[in-house]
């Protein structure tokens, strides 16, 4: 027979569950001891989003560090989280996977319990409580800082969430970035966004915030000609969420490395008419 | 002290059964069948939202009849069995064969040891990557399993549109044909006369092997509308 706590009747929250039911299933929520782990697994880096009206645009490196050593050129730190939303997290890379994992199963789970979708607000809120669960992690060096973005069905429009260790949640109003390149690519980001974009032009000005990031960070990975090893770019609107593949993906990151070389700092904005 | 009735074990399975088989046969009748690219659900169930059918996993779907709220609960331990498993281990573990067992204990249980048998009864579905590979486990509320060919028919009037889909059913029918006859057969058989069957009156869906991971999908509204006209 199938245990008790299968059949009890209550929350449709599937980390809920699992801390009742297995909590070693769940990634072990504190060390024994307070032993600093920072440098112990690889580390994943710059992630940006930005949103507009025709929904949002996430996108994310390929690098992973430990140290000075890249540990991983192809590593994914961007992923959808159902078929609205989408999640991106900098950090220690394991437990980043883990959480994206835990918190695809939790959206899913929701949806089947229940018979509807969260709002995109529920499904940040439910992103925050989860982080809170790493909080004894972060403190002994493990941090992930994930970053929440999708198309609001209600609102017709795209939204962004920014997180702290704490589980801390913060809508971001146009474009935002997470991980050790994001003072360059937010900076990036700043001079060339738009309100008014299409979701091509997003998709142009997140590779090139990443390559501004990259430019400028060394735990930051820029596009990989040789290897063909390219930024993930997901892409969240009225349809649904999407990752874009290599065929889309590539002709834009060729041109973009093509007018680098003729102007390695990329795009000038216009003075005279700066709007 | 009052001693109580001797009643013999046989009489008391006799008057669970009964009990069960009462209560299951009030309800309206549901219909699995496969088709060319999955498997069908088909419900007389006026209801949007108290499902008789539902997603268990990417290739795993659940209809039943009976008792709303004992269904209910089996369904959720499905899906928290069927996540719980998907999470520990890959979604690819995950399959209907252990759910049907899962299933087949907890009722087996429940009928010999409660006081009050589940009045359902149940079909786990799965598709595989083509008919051969799709299975249809039918449930009763004493726990038996049956692993059914081709089509379930559940509920109030299920003998008699068994009858008729061992007729007229066919492997590798296409989805609006499967659906027509579904339709046709509860119609036809679902009530006290024969009548005609509204899409507002009806719960469909399909586990489609066409679509990417999440292979369940309800279909309404116009979609429903246009497969039926």
């Amino acid at each position: 027979m199938l245990p008790s706590a299968y059949l009890r009747s209550g929350s449709p929250s599937f980390a809920d569950f699992l801390a009742d039911l297995a909590p070693d299933v769940l990634t072990a929520r504190l060390l024994q001891s307070s032993v600093d782990t920072t440098g112990l697994a690889p580390h994943g880096t710059t992630i940006v989003a930005l949103r507009g009206t025709f929904g949002a645009v996430m996108a994310g490196d390929r690098r992973a560090t430990m140290g000075n050593v890249i540990s991983q050129r192809d590593i994914e730190k961007v992923f959808p989280a159902d078929e609205h939303s989408m999640i991106g997290i900098a950090g220690t890379a394991g437990i980043a996977v883990e959480l994206v994992r835990l918190f695809q199963v939790e959206l899913e789970h929701y949806e089947k319990i229940e018979g509807l979708q969260l709002s995109l607000d529920g499904k940040a809120n439910r992103l925050s409580a989860l982080l809170r669960g790493n909080l004894g992690m972060a403190l002994q060096g493990l941090a992930v800082v994930p970053m929440f973005a999708g198309y609001d069905l209600d609102r017709e429009r795209g939204r962004i969430f920014s997180y702290d260790v704490t589980g801390g949640r913060y809508e971001e109003h146009d474009y935002h970035s997470v991980g050790s390149g994001s003072f360059f690519a937010k900076s990036s980001m700043k001079k060339m966004y738009r309100e008014s974009m299409s979701a091509d032009q997003a998709v142009a000005i997140a590779l090139q915030a990443l390559y501004d990031a990259a430019d400028d960070d060394s735990a930051t990975g820029g596009p990989d000609i040789a290897r063909g090893i390219f930024p993930v770019v997901v892409l969240s609107d009225a349809a649904g969420v999407r990752v874009l593949d290599e065929a889309t993906l590539s002709p834009m990151v060729t041109s973009i490395v093509q007018a680098r070389l003729q102007r390695p700092d990329g795009p000038l904005v216009n003075m005279e008419n700066p709007s | 002290m009052s001693m109580p009735f001797y009643v013999a074990p046989e009489q008391v399975i006799k008057d669970k059964a009964d009990y069960a088989r009462k209560g299951i046969a009030r309800g309206r009748s549901v219909i699995v069948l496969e088709y060319a690219d999955g498997v069908l659900f088909v419900a007389e169930n006026p209801s949007r939202a108290l499902h008789k059918i539902s997603e268990i996993y990417d290739r795993i779907g659940f209809a039943a009849v009976g008792k709303y709220n004992e269904f209910e609960n089996l369904r959720v331990a499905g899906v928290r069995l069927a996540d719980m498993r998907g999470y520990a281990y890959d979604r690819r573990d995950v399959n209907g064969r252990s759910l049907a067992n899962a299933y087949a204990q907890t009722l087996g249980t429940i009928f010999t040891e409660m006081p009050k048998p589940y009045e359902v009864e149940i079909v786990v579905a799965e598709i595989g990557e083509d008919t051969t590979e799709d299975q249809l486990y039918r449930l009763t509320f004493d726990g038996s399993v049956a692993d059914e060919q081709g089509y379930v028919a559940m509920g109030g009037q299920a003998e008699s549109i068994s009858t008729a889909l061992a007729e007229q059913w066919q492997s590798g029918m296409q989805l609006g044909d499967a659906l027509k006859l579904a339709v046709r057969l509860l119609g036809e058989f679902g009530g006290d006369t024969p009548r005609t069957l509204e899409s507002s009156s009806l719960e469909v869906a399909v586990l489609d092997r066409n679509r990417p991971r999440r292979t369940f999908a309800r279909i309404n509204g116009g979609r429903l509308a246009e497969l039926l006209a």
